[in-house]
Order: structure tokens, then sequence, then C-alpha cells
């Protein structure tokens, strides 16, 4: 009876046909395989071949198959027949539902354009949804941005033209030493993980910076378990160890960056020529001359005495600055609770790698002075940050703090350190300047957002009220590059700086997750004036699922699934480029929607052609566009460049520039779904100062002429907001606001406590509490995924031992969690590896009942919780009449992270507080079981 | 050093482990084909968990089912799991590890020889655990057998399911030849697992087991596995003072001084004036 | 581990069915004609009821036939074909004494040797479980003969062997609580072993790979307060033994045997809620449990 093993077939047939599109289960943009049996969506996998994920997937990518087979998916128009927030619905035509959205906008557009208040979240078409919105001729328009990391972006942007996000990466390939500093996720997911995986593989080194040691954090070979808010203090400390040891990399700040440009004394502005141009003192010549002349070599050290006025260089500024000894790791490690030898450590290792590690790359290349180097100098540290820095009120400094000591040690663009993916670098100087001027019927002059040069650029009337609904551009947050989502429903509701008639938003969940305050959120959406009518007139809001959102608008659009639409990953816009390469990328029906609903872009475009908005007509007056995928073929922002840089031209051969190929989406298809232009090798580093790299980058139209820059240690632009504070020029700040700007917008990075600091008692509220994205979950929507939500169903709040102790707490309690603003109890957990008055949790998993197709008992509508509850916009009273943004008062920022609470033992709960009403869904509940097979 | 460190290179099973009347175990197998994961590098994404939960549910026997998907106390199979451990050391700080664990194809499988009906068999070419559903009755004790959680009940086809090491990719020639691996190894954005074959010294795999101390789980209970386990690297040596780095020198301690030594430092430079 | 109610019939009946059976195919003077039928009516209704029971936790019962091919590996295979086998002979056996009104007492023999064959197969599918440190020993097997062998020998109507037997079982019983508290810490497996990180320091789970349940946690992750489960075995130990003992050593009464047996049986049935529900398997300690 011997046993006999089975046949079997172990070379099944996998699938009829692979289609390859672009993931967007989240905004990493991977590229996919999508299996495809009976037409039906099989299995999907990593396409090898794609810049961003080289055939790897995260959890969520897998299960997209899941999402879009999800029981939450709107089906059809809605219009609202209950009362908003009762999720009270009836389904319309889209015919219906389109002239209802015409009637009602094409009145403002010819009226009153700034009474539409058009706000996308997380989508991926700013480009063209911006520039829907500026033919529409409304200031208001931003995407998230402001509640994301503007910090981070702005930061990057206005010291190196470029910043981390996913705008660049570490050289993977030869760095050594990798300093992650907040970071749980990040929007390049799998190019992280792929790039700690292969530095792991190497014996490299990671530091994880961050209060709480999971995911990355995990695998970092040294914790820094930093208190929050305190990186900037912790961050100039290295500064100050490095400086003060001679550990800076000279001939670097020399040639790249503004360390030996000239401040003139007097003004703090930096000294140009005649032409506008930084000037330095030439050690050859010890004159002052233009920083870009052929051989010059900037002083670092030199004084220049003009008029009986000693000016000197921004080098001698920092040494004044940071050689301080309130930077000493002695008097930064009580606050930062890191102590001084391991700053003092970590400074050297630094160091060492950078400068005792360094080494030649054998390549040759020629700077933006016309000199030609044989090698290119390698630094092998490395360094990325994310939300844990920026979404602090003091993280714009804070981002510019690490991005000035990656630049001290000569770490930025160089073989082994951080590199920037195309099309950045790109200076300030190259971006546009922001526009908010609405007049009837009439288009804005330029792009709403942009980087404000100085106060002439902000976006404020003549007695100092704001242009925007958002207040972006004012002087509570000058620089406010991405707008602010997050104070569009409380301004729109306070009728400040204006009352609108219509809040358009799109693919943002703001009545839950994406908002600070949620329920006080809710009750701005149905809070209603004397007569009857919403306080908000109309919201138009467009969503493929059932969320929390949906039962708050009065007429919902819905859209399709990322595997049944026309998507573009632009270059115009946030593409997949690596810093090897430029890239774009598509997405495109793979499957058709078996429901009555559209792609939300082409909607807008017909939205476009029936209201009238002159660039979406021809001159017959017929529309301009069919659709999204016509519009994304044909349409030129400048002659010659498009939506997609790819298969351009007649043959479909040119890259970047070249004229419509009406055959570029079949070619898209064919090559996958993407299309990539490598970095020609002499210029792949060094990419701000690199002649090959300038020239590439104007032949393939990311510029028009060569803009070699320097790096901007010292922010000419805040020292001109700062000077406006001291009461210098016309456009002046009101006097209240003058201490603080002239604090926060130093030119130099500084460090300041979190502003929620100052306003509550950090004594009473002693614990910091923050919120960490888990890698297998896309904020609210992942939980309609059968697949992911078993994963991450439920959110404890993490408590570390000093507070699990103190309050004597033992598994499957909870706790009575209160900041200033609220309050919520909620299960709790123990984790040892965090920082000791530090609680988190994940993000965005506590749901609604009723929303996303769940059931009313779903462990996400009874256990999980949101800790936005505890969050406001804006900061406590402080008895001075006002009301200040819990936000960054440079760039407005939302500070998600600032919050402090006080933790005390609770009752169990049979759910977690406060337990809001259901709201009814639109759409049945998911069915009780799945066995999900093609042929099953 | 983890005490099962060194490396099995043979393929037959010590006879001190070899069940009493294990009759229904290959005494060898050609191959031994397994995984490897990498404990310091596992970032705990669960890319794995559900790329094998996609693949599995579209292929090998039944579709992983998943009860009440819309509703309270989701549970679904899965045949590979990630759990979150913390470690504490005697001294400073707790460290967490991330830990996937799916089947780990027991050389002296225990799941194989407690099964009544012979719908559990260990593959004698390569080594593979498999289910043969066909066969399978549901009664469990496999589950109950098997010291790792690796099997699990599906509760909608009643029979046992487990993880196939992808049986039905590596070997798959409608799939490019750098697919015939399985899906959670194709998938791991962190390149945290390896699959190869462990009874050979030179592969990838056992150079890796080699060469960072790969290990097994529950040694004690004997059943061989296949699946080894890369230990984290020494964590927080900063925090050790006996092993600190030589600290930064100070050219100087004021600005002064710094601006002294900064002219000087540029004279050294090439193209300093000096 | 789930204490799954149709395992813990199919062990409380089979048990003392096959117990019954064992005492009724080593009698020398057997019952016959209506008495023999009732008796094999109530040996057969406990170890075939028993044995149905436990198909109903099967996934797949319509193939539990397959179950009878792995006999040379498996303890359930044994199992399957030492049951029929046994009652393939008791039943010849129970034929001959009832229609025929003949000892066939070779056949008795065997079928007794096979009825008790069964029952420690059935204890071996527990005792081979290294996963189960409580359950992996040899007072096991122990335990379940002595506690079939009693009851059968209450249900027989044997008082002075049950009184024997009764009091041998209550020994085994409690020796094997008394190992079965310590097992799991003695056998060496710990959270430490399980993920290999023991060395490095101490292991403890900081979240699970779901927050859902699964498989499983259900099935082997039961959590009975310490407390609860001593009470529970003063109650089994009571109604096992203490009860029965008690009625026996009693004058004789119908009711007071009848007492002896529904006590006995009840109490046999606790005791395996609890052999189950206090049962570690190692598994659990990967997900953070004991
Ligand atoms: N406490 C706390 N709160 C936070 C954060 C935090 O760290 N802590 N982070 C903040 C940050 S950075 C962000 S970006 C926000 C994110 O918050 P949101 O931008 O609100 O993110 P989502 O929950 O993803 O909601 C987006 C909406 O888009 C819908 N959607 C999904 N796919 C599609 C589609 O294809 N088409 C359309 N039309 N709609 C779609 C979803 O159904 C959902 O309703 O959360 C913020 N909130
Ligand atoms: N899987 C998944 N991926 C996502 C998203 C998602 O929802 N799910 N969302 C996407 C979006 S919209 C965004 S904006 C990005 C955000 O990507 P991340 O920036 O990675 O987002 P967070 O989860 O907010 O992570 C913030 C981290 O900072 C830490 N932190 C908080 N305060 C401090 C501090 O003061 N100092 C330091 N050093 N650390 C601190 C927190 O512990 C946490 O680990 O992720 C994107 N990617
Ligand atoms: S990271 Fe994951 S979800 Fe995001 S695009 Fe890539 S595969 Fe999709
Ligand atoms: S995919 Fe890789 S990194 Fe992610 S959990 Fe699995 S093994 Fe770990
Ligand atoms: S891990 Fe478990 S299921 Fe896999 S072979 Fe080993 S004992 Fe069997
Ligand atoms: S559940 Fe299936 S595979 Fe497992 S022991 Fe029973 S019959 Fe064998
Ligand atoms: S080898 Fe295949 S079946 Fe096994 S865990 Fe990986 S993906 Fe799942
Ligand atoms: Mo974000």
């Amino acid at each position: 009876m011997t046993f006999q093993q089975p046949d079997l077939n172990i070379s099944p047939k996998v699938s009829d046909e692979i289609r390859q599109t672009t993931c967007y289960m989240c905004a990493c943009r991977c590229g996919i395989n999508v299996h495809m049996k009976d037409g039906k969506v099989a299995y999907i996998e990593g396409n090898r071949d794609h810049p961003v994920n080289k055939g790897v997937l995260c959890a969520k990518g897998s299960a997209g198959i899941m999402q879009v087979n999800a029981p939450s998916r709107l089906k059809k128009p809605l219009k609202r027949v209950g009362p908003r927030g009762s999720g009270e619905y009836e389904e319309i035509s889209w015919e219906e539902a389109m002239s209802t959205a015409v009637g009602w906008l094409t009145e403002l557009h010819e009226t009153a354009p700034h009474k539409l208040a058009f706000f996308t979240g997380r989508d991926q078409s700013q480009s063209f949804t911006s520039f829907w919105a500026q033919h529409f001729g409304t200031p208001n328009y931003a995407a998230h941005g402001g509640f994301c990391s503007v910090n981070m972006a702005a930061a990057g942007i206005y010291t190196m033209g470029g910043a981390f996000w996913e705008f660049g990466q570490p050289d993977w390939d030869h760095t050594k030493l990798f300093m992650i500093f907040g970071v749980a996720e990040d929007h390049d997911s799998n190019p992280i993980k792929a790039g700690i995986g292969k530095i792991k593989a190497r014996g490299a080194k990671v530091i994880g910076v961050n209060p709480v040691r999971s995911g990355y954090n995990a695998v970092a070979d040294e914790w820094v378990g930093i208190t929050p808010g305190t990186d900037g203090l912790f961050i100039l400390s290295l500064v100050h160890e490095l400086m003060k040891a001679g550990k800076i990399d000279l001939h670097y700040l020399a040639q790249y960056t503004n360390a030996a440009v000239l401040v003139d004394a007097e003004t703090g502005l930096l000294m140009r020529d005649e032409d506008g141009k930084q000037l330095v003192i030439d050690r050859t010549t010890g004159k002052p001359t233009p920083f870009d002349q052929k051989g010059v070599r900037p002083d670092l050290s030199a004084t220049y005495r003009q008029a009986g006025v000693t000016h000197r260089t921004v080098m001698h500024l920092m040494a004044e600055k940071y050689l301080d000894p309130q930077y000493a790791p002695e008097n930064v490690a009580e606050k930062t609770g890191i102590a001084a030898q391991k700053i003092k450590t970590i400074a050297a290792e630094l160091a060492r790698v950078a400068f005792d590690e360094a080494f030649e790359l054998e390549q040759e290349w020629t700077d933006f002075r016309g000199e030609t180097h044989k090698t290119m100098t390698g630094r092998p540290v490395s360094f990325h940050a994310m939300r844990g820095i920026s979404a602090h009120s003091n993280g714009f400094q804070t981002c510019r703090a690490l991005h000035v000591l990656q630049i001290l040690l000569g770490t930025v663009e160089v073989p082994g350190g951080f590199r920037f993916k195309p099309p950045y670098p790109k200076p300030v100087e190259a971006h546009p300047t922001p526009h908010g001027y609405g007049r009837p019927g009439k288009p804005l002059a330029g792009p709403h957002l942009g980087f404000p040069r100085g106060p002439e650029d902000l976006q404020i009337n003549e007695d100092g009220s704001a242009c925007r609904i958002d207040k972006a551009f004012t002087w509570e947050n000058p620089m406010s590059v991405h707008g602010l989502m997050h104070m569009v429903i409380s301004n729109a509701h306070a009728q400040d700086p204006y009352p609108i008639d219509t809040l358009f938003m799109y693919m943002a969940n703001m009545s839950w997750n994406s908002s600070m305050n949620t329920s006080g959120v809710i009750k701005m959406l149905t809070d209603r004036n004397d007569d009857g009518g919403y306080r908000i007139p109309r919201i138009i809001y467009s969503d493929a699922y059932s969320s929390e959102m949906v039962a708050y608008a009065d007429l919902i659009l819905p859209d399709t699934t990322y595997l049944e639409r026309h998507d573009c990953i632009s270059l115009l816009d946030r593409p997949i480029c690596e810093a090897d390469g430029a890239a774009d990328a598509i997405r495109w029906p793979v499957v058709e929607p078996d429901r009555d609903v559209r792609g939300f872009q082409s909607v807008l475009i017909e939205l476009g052609a029936r209201i009238g908005l002159p660039h979406f007509l021809n001159e017959d007056g017929t529309p301009k566009w069919k659709d999204y995928a016509d519009y994304i073929v044909n349409h030129e922002r400048r002659p010659g460049v498009g939506p997609l840089a790819g298969f351009r031209g007649e043959d479909g051969d040119q890259f970047g520039r070249g004229t419509v190929n009406p055959e570029q989406l079949d070619k898209y298809i064919e090559n996958g779904g993407f299309a990539i232009e490598h970095v020609p090798d002499a210029a792949r580093y060094m990419k701000p100062w690199n002649q090959d790299y300038q020239d590439w980058a104007v032949k393939i139209g990311l510029f028009d002429a060569p803009q070699p820059y320097l790096f901007q240690l010292y922010v000419e632009p805040m020292r001109k907001f700062q000077r406006a504070a001291e009461g210098h020029g016309d456009i002046q700040p009101p006097d209240h606001m003058r201490d603080r700007l002239k604090e926060v917008m130093d030119p130099l990075p500084i460090w300041y406590a979190p502003l929620e600091d100052s306003s509550v008692d950090p004594d009473e509220f002693d614990v910091h509490a923050l919120t960490q994205r888990p890698m297998a979950m896309y904020h609210s929507w992942g939980t309609q995924n059968a697949w992911l939500r078993q994963l991450h169903g439920e959110n404890p709040l993490y408590l570390p031992t000093k507070l699990w102790e103190k309050h004597g707490f033992s598994e499957g309690d909870w706790a009575r969690v209160t900041s200033v603003h609220g309050e919520i109890t909620v299960p709790v957990a123990h984790q040892a590896a965090l920082n000791e008055n530090t609680v988190w949790t994940w993000n965005a998993i506590g749901k609604r009942k009723g929303a996303w197709a769940l059931s009313e008992d779903a462990p996400e509508a009874n256990k999980g919780f949101l800790l936005n509850h505890l969050i406001h916009e804006l900061l406590p009273p402080k008895g001075d009449g006002l009301r200040w943004a819990n936000s960054d008062p440079i760039t407005g920022q939302a500070a998600w992270f600032d919050l402090r609470v006080k933790i005390a033992k609770a009752e169990a709960q049979s759910e977690s507080q406060p337990a809001l009403d259901p709201i009814k869904s639109p759409v049945p509940q998911g069915p009780d079981h799945l066995e999900w097979k093609v042929d099953k | 050093m983890p005490q099962n460190s060194h490396l099995r290179n043979t393929v037959a099973i010590p006879t001190q482990y070899r069940r009493e009347k294990m009759t229904d175990l290959p005494t060898k197998t050609d191959r031994t084909l397994g995984l490897v994961i990498d404990l310091d590098t596992c970032v705990g994404c669960h890319a794995c968990v559900i790329s094998c939960k996609g693949w599995n549910t579209e292929n090998y026997g039944a579709p992983l089912s998943d009860q009440r998907p819309y509703g309270t106390e989701p549970m679904g199979t899965f045949l590979n799991r990630v759990h979150s451990y913390e470690v504490q050391p005697e001294q400073g700080n707790a460290q967490t590890v991330h830990f996937p664990k799916s089947c780990l194809h027991c050389e002296n499988a225990p799941c194989v020889t407690v099964c009544p009906t012979g719908a559990s068999y260990k593959r004698v070419e390569d080594g593979i655990v498999l289910v043969n559903e066909d066969h399978c009755i549901g009664c469990g004790l496999c589950a109950w057998a098997c010291p790792y959680g690796a099997r699990e009940l599906d509760q909608a086809e009643g029979v046992m399911k487990k993880c196939t090491l992808c049986v039905d990719r590596i070997y798959n020639e409608n799939l490019p030849e750098e697919d015939q691996i399985p899906s959670c190894v194709r998938t791991c954005p962190a390149g945290a697992r390896h699959f190869g074959d462990l009874s050979d010294p030179n592969s990838d795999v056992s150079q890796l087991v080699e060469s960072r101390g790969g290990f097994d789980l529950m040694p004690e209970m004997g059943t061989l596995p296949i699946n080894k386990y890369l230990p984290p690297r020494l964590k927080d040596s900063w925090d050790d003072q006996s092993l600190l780095a030589p600290l930064l020198e100070p050219v100087a301690e004021e600005p002064q001084g710094f601006l002294g030594w900064l002219d000087k430092a540029l004279d050294k430079l090439p193209g300093g004036t000096a | 581990m789930h204490p799954a109610p149709s395992v813990i019939v199919f062990s409380t009946l089979s048990g003392l069915g096959f117990g019954l059976l064992f005492w009724l195919g080593i009698d020398p003077t057997p019952p016959t004609g209506l008495t023999a039928f009732v008796f094999f009516a109530i040996a057969y209704a406990l170890s075939v009821g028993g044995l149905i029971s436990s198909t109903f936790h099967l996934g797949h019962p319509e193939r539990a036939w397959r179950a009878l091919s792995q006999w040379r590996s498996s303890w359930l295979s044994r199992e399957g074909v030492s049951a029929v086998l046994a009652l393939l002979f008791m039943g010849l056996y129970a034929i001959s004494l009832i229609f025929l009104e003949m000892n066939a007492t070779a056949l008795g023999l065997i079928g007794a040797a096979l009825a008790l064959f069964t029952v420690f197969t059935t204890s071996m599918i527990y005792a081979q479980l290294d996963t189960v440190p409580r359950w992996k020993t040899p007072l096991t097997p122990a335990l379940y003969l002595s506690f079939s062998l009693a009851g059968g020998a209450l249900l027989s109507g044997r008082v002075n062997m049950a009184i024997l037997l009764l009091v041998i079982a209550a020994i085994c019983q409690f020796i094997w609580w008394q190992r079965g508290d310590a097992a799991l810490s003695d056998s060496g497996t710990d959270l430490g072993t399980a993920t290999g990180l023991g060395e490095r320091g101490t292991v403890r789970s900081m979240a699970h790979p779901h927050t859902a349940p699964n498989y499983l946690v259900k099935e082997f992750i039961y959590v009975i307060g310490r407390k609860h489960a001593q009470k529970l075995r003063r109650i089994a130990f009571g109604l096992t033994f203490v009860l029965p003992i008690i009625c026996l050593l009693l004058p004789f009464s119908h009711v007071l045997a009848i007492l002896a047996v529904l006590s006995h049986v009840a109490g046999v049935a606790t005791s395996r809620w609890l052999f189950f529900a206090e049962a570690e398997h190692v598994v659990g300690l990967y997900y953070g449990m004991r």
C-alpha cells in the first residue's frame, strides 16, 4: 500500500491576456500586470519593466481586485432628497446630473466665479483640474497638499529646488548610511522599501528617527525615538557639531550653494549685480563677482566693505547662528529626548561616512561655469523624511534644517547622496507665482498656486482681506504654495473672507478622515442660515465609492475605478520619474464599468464645454475634446509639450517635445502603460549645475532654457517677508502678526516649539498623540476592500511602557484621551519601542456606520476610531481675541502632529467614543461570503 | 547565535527525529525547495500576504474564501500571515520585528503523518508539502499537528489550505522564467523573501543561510523546517557606550574661531589661494 | 483548543460505548437474548453515535471512508479502522448472542481487544501531538483507557470493578491535571523558540497579523479563566467519580444506578470539555496567548 502522489498540473494556464496599466490603490503609481480571464480581472501582479516598482507590489496593489469588485462602488449619479448628512438619495440620469451642475456653474462663471470653490483631493490630474479652474476663473482652487505635506515640498524647493516626497530618492546603489526621519510609508512606498532592501543586502546602515519603532524604523539599525516636534532642534544640533568640527564640504558649499553669497548687512537681502545675479567674492580676484562666472572661486569666508558697511557671506551668518551653545547636544538632549552622547555619535558617523568613505565616480562632467571635472565626488550619506517632520507647525523650518544639513555634508545630487527625479531640480525662479484675481467670464491670468518671492506675491486685497477662500498666500501663511484645503469648509461656513455658493470637491473625504475636527466639519456642512438654506448652499462631489463624504453633497458624480478609466500621470504634474530617467504613465480602461459611472476628468471636460469655458471649445463652438483620453493626446501646454511626454511626433519616436501623435495612447499601452527617457550618463548627478543635464532637460521640454542655480541655504524670499514685518516696504502685515513673522520667517533654519505647546498647558496635556499610515491600508478607502480590512479592521491606541504602567493598563483596557479640543474613548495596546511621552494609532481606520457598504456592526465602525476628533483647525483662544490657525505659520501646513493630549483609564466600552449616528447607505451592503475566482 | 544556525545540506531525515511509523513521508526528496525570510529587512508591509491570497484564490484548488467580508468579524483563509513582535533585550531599547509565517515545508512534517486520508503529502521531487483537496475530509488534524499555524481549514470549501510554495508557478511554463518563483517572493518590495533549493549548499538561499546564521523555528519540535529565518542584525550599537565611534574633534568652539579655521581650510582646497 | 461540541460528544460517548463493548466482549457469561440486545444497543448507540457525531466537524463527511486508508502512519486512520473492525467483530458476537444465544468467545475477545484498541487510538490522536504539551504524555492513553473501562464497567453493572476502576481513573485524571498545568512551560517551547528570537531578549506579541479573527485563533486559542477552570474541574471530578462511587457504595437501587451513570456521563463530558478548553496549542504562542 505505497502512497501514490497525485498527478498535479504544475503548469496551468495563468490567464488569457495581460493588460498593463498603473496601480491606483495609492499615489505611488506602480506598474501592474492585470491578468484577465474570461474578460474579468483574475490576478494583479507588478510590472517588472516599470520604473517605479520594477515588478514588486504592495498589499494594496495586489488587493486591487477587491477594489474593482467592491460593493461600495457608486452606481449612478445621485441627487440628495433627504437633509444633508442623512444619506438619502435618489438615483438620477447623467443628463439630469450634468444639466444641474451646468446650471449652477454657468451662472457663477458669468457673474461671480470666486463663489465656486473647487478643491480636489489626492488625485493625479492636478495639471488638468487646475487648468479647468483657471479657465473657470475662480481663485478658489487647490488640491490637498496644504493638509498633507506642503512643508516638505515648499522647504525643499525654496532651499534646493526639489523635495523628498516622491520627487527624489537616495542613491540606493551607493549610499552607505541612510537616515530617515518621520516616515511611516510615504508616497514612494515600494521604491523606499526596495531601496532599504537593497542597501541592507549590502550591509549598509539605516538610522530611523521616529518616536515609533515600526515599519522602516523596525528595520533601522539605530533607532532615535525622538520627542515629536523637536527634530529641528536635533538636526541643528548635528549641524552645530559638524560645523564645530569643520566636517562640512567646503568645496561643495562654495561652488554650488549660496554659502559664499554676500548678504547686505543693512537689508539682509542677498547682494546682486545689475542683472540680479547673486554676488560672491572671488578668491582669485578678491572682487565681488556674479556667482556663475567661469573660473570663479567663491570665497566662503569673505567680507566686503562698501560705503563703510561690512557685508558678510551666508557662511558667516550660519557660523554665528549654529555655533551658538543653544544647539550643543547637551542643551538639546532634554527637549529632544535624545542623549547628548548619541547626538555626538550620529554627527561623528555622518561625518565619517561622508568624508572618510568618500569616493570618486569615474564620470567626466562639465559644470555650469564651463569647467570640466574628471570625476564626480561621492559622499555615501543620504537622507529621507516626510510628514513626521513636516506635519508640525515648525515643519517648514525643520525640513529646511534637514536640507541644510545634507547640503553642509555635500550629499545632495552627488553619488551616494540624495538625488532628484526629473522634472526636478528646478529653482524657485522656474516656478510660477500665485494668481488669484478672478473676473467674471474670464480665466485667471495664471495658475493659482505658485511660489511667492516676497510680499508682492501675496493674494490679498487692498484692504488686507484674503483673495482666496482658504486664505492661502496671506500674512497668516505667506508661502502656502499648495493652498489650504483644510480651511475651506470652515472659512466657507464662517463666510470669511466671503460667502461662497458652490463647493465642488473631488476625491477627498472631508467629512471624515481628511478634516481636522471631524464632528465640527460635519456641523458646518449641515448648518443652515436663518432662512433655512444651507450655510454652504451647494455641494457637488465626485467619489467612486460610498464614502462618509457622499452623505454631505447635494449632487454626486460617481467616478469609475482605476481599472475602468483613462488617466495620465504627467510630467506637468506628479510623474513617475526616477533619478535616472524622466517617465510618465497612463491608466486605461482594462475593464469596462458595469455601472452607469463616468471618469471624473471626462465629466469636467464636458462641464467645461457646456459651461462655455473658452479653452474647452473650438472656434466653431463645438467641444474641443471628446473626453479625457482625447485631451491627454491632443492638449498642448506649450507648443510640442503636452500631458504625455512619450511617443510624441508623427512617428511617435520623440520624447518630451513633439507634435501630437494620435496613436500615443496605443503606444503607451503597447509599452506597458508608461514611457521613459533615460538621463545621459554625464548628466546623472550634480544636475542643478551640470551642463549636460541642463541641456537634456531643455531638449525634453522640462524647461525652455538652461537654468543652473545655487542651493539656497539662506532663503531670500523669507527675508523679504521678515523685512516687511520689520516695517519695510509697501505691503505690510497687520500689527498683531509682526512679531510672529519676524521670528518664523528667518531666512536661515531655526527651531521653535510647536505652536500648540504655547496655547495649551504642556504639563496638563503631557502626551504627544500621533497617527501613522498602515502600509496595507490607504486612508479611508482601503476599508471597503475585503482582503485589506481583515488586516486593519480596528486600531488600538498604542501606549509606551511608562504610560502603560503609570495608569495600570492591561490588555483589553480602554482609555479616555482628551485634548483641549475634544475627547475620545478608545481601546489601548502596549508598545515598548515607543517614545515614552507619545501615543499613536493607525490613521483613518475608524469609519462612520453606514459608509463603505459595510454592516453597521463592522469593527471599523465600532472599535475603530479617528484621532481627528481631538484636532482642531484652529488653536484654542489665547486671550488676544484671535483664533490662530493650527498650521505652520509659513506654509499653512496642517499641524496634525502637534497634538497634545492627556490620558486616563476608562471603563471598557462597547464602542469607541464619540459614536456618531449611522448614515444611510446609497448602495446595498456587500455579500456575506466571497469565493472570488473567475471560473467559479 | 541561534542554535540551529548550521546549514543542513543532507536531505535525508536524521533517524533520531524520524517519526515512529512514518511510512508516508518520503525518506528522501530529490531537492528541498523552500523560503528564506530575512527578519532584518522585513518591514511588515503584508504585501506577501495579499499577493499570496490573490494568486491562491485564483489558482491551486479551491479559492481562499472570506466569511463576512463586509461585516463584523470578517474572516478569510490566508496561507501567509505577518506577525509583529517586540523583543526587549536585557539592556536598551525594545526592538520591533515583523515576522512573516507560512508553511515551512518541514522535512519531518507531522501534518503529513497524522493525515488519515493521505490528502496531505510531501512531494518526493522537491519536498513541497501539499494537500490533495479532492481527498481531504477536512478533519483538521493536520492543522492540530502543525506547530506553526501554517494550515487553515477553508470555511466555505471544507478542505485544508496551506502554502503550496506556489507549485503551480515555480514550474509553470506559461510564466516567463524569471516569474517561476512564488508569488510572495516576486512581490516582496523589500526583497526580504528568498526562494531556492536548500539541499544545494551552493544555492543562493543556502549561502544566505550560511552567511547570515539562518535558523529554524521551534527546533525542539523536531519538524526540521526547510524554510529558514535570517536574524535581525545587531541593533542600537550606538547606545552601547563601549562600542562608541570616535567623536568629532572641534576645530573651533566660537564663530570667530570657526571663521579662522575656514580661511585656513579654504586655502587647502584645490583652487585655494595658497 | 476550541472545545468543539461534536468532538466532546464523540469522545465521551464512544469512550463509554467501546468500554461497554469491552466488558461485554470479555464476559465469560455474557447476557443473551433480549438482555444482550439492550446492552449491545446501548453500546452501539454510544459508540456509533459518537462516531457519527465526530463526522459533524468534518468538512467533507461524504469522503470519510478515505480516512481508513492511512492506518500505517495516522492514528486517526487507525482509529477508524479499529472502530470499524471492533464494531464488526462485536456485531457478529452480538448477533450470535442475541439471535443464536451462542457465546462465540473468540469473537468477543477479539472484539473486546479491538474496542479497547479503538479507545487507545483515540487517545493517541491527542497524545501524539507535540503541539499540545498538555496532551503529549502516556498519561493521556491511561486517562482515556481508564475512563473507558470504568464507564464500561459502570454501564455493564459491574459494581466492584466500577468502583475500583473509577478510583484508578480518578487518580489518572488527578495526575493528568497536575502534569498538564506545567506541561507547556516544561516543554521548553515558548515565544522565544517559536520566533527564534528568544536569545535576544524577551519576546512579546505586539500585534496579530490580522485584526480580524481567523481559523487558527478560533480553533487553537481558547482562553478559559483559571478560577473558572478550577471550578469546572471540581464539578467534573465530583460528577465523574465521587457521586457515582457514593451511589455504588449505597445499597443498590435502580434510581441510584441511573443517577451514577448519568452523573458519570455528565462528568466525563465536563472533563472532556476541559480536556480541550484547557489545552494550549503552541500556535497560541505566536498570537501572544499564554
Ligand atoms: N489624524 C490624521 N488625519 C489625517 C492625516 C494624518 O496623518 N492624521 N493625514 C492627512 C493627509 S496627509 C491626507 S492626504 C488626507 C487624506 O484624506 P482624503 O484625501 O480624504 O483621503 P481618502 O480617505 O483616501 O479619501 C479620498 C476619497 O476619495 C475617494 N476615491 C477613491 N478613489 C477614487 C476615485 O477613483 N475617484 C474618485 N472620484 N474618488 C475616489 C474615496 O472614496 C474617498 O472618499 O488625510 C489627512 N488626515
Ligand atoms: N499605505 C499607505 N501609503 C500612503 C498613504 C496611506 O494612507 N497608506 N498615504 C499617502 C499620503 S496622502 C501621504 S501624505 C504619505 C505620508 O507618508 P508618511 O509621512 O510616511 O505618513 P505618516 O503615516 O503620517 O507618517 C508620519 C511618521 O512620522 C512619525 N512622526 C510623527 N511626528 C514626528 C516627529 O515629530 N518627528 C519624527 N521624526 N517623526 C514623527 C510618525 O510616527 C510616523 O511614523 O503617505 C502616502 N502613502
Ligand atoms: S505602492 Fe502599492 S498601492 Fe501604491 S501604487 Fe504601488 S502597488 Fe499600488
Ligand atoms: S512582503 Fe516582504 S517586507 Fe512585506 S511583510 Fe512580506 S516579507 Fe515582509
Ligand atoms: S509547517 Fe506545518 S504544515 Fe508546513 S510542513 Fe511543517 S508541520 Fe506541516
Ligand atoms: S484536514 Fe484534510 S489534509 Fe488535514 S488531516 Fe484531515 S484529511 Fe488530511
Ligand atoms: S509560496 Fe506561494 S503559497 Fe506559499 S506563502 Fe508564498 S505565495 Fe503563498
Ligand atoms: Mo497626504
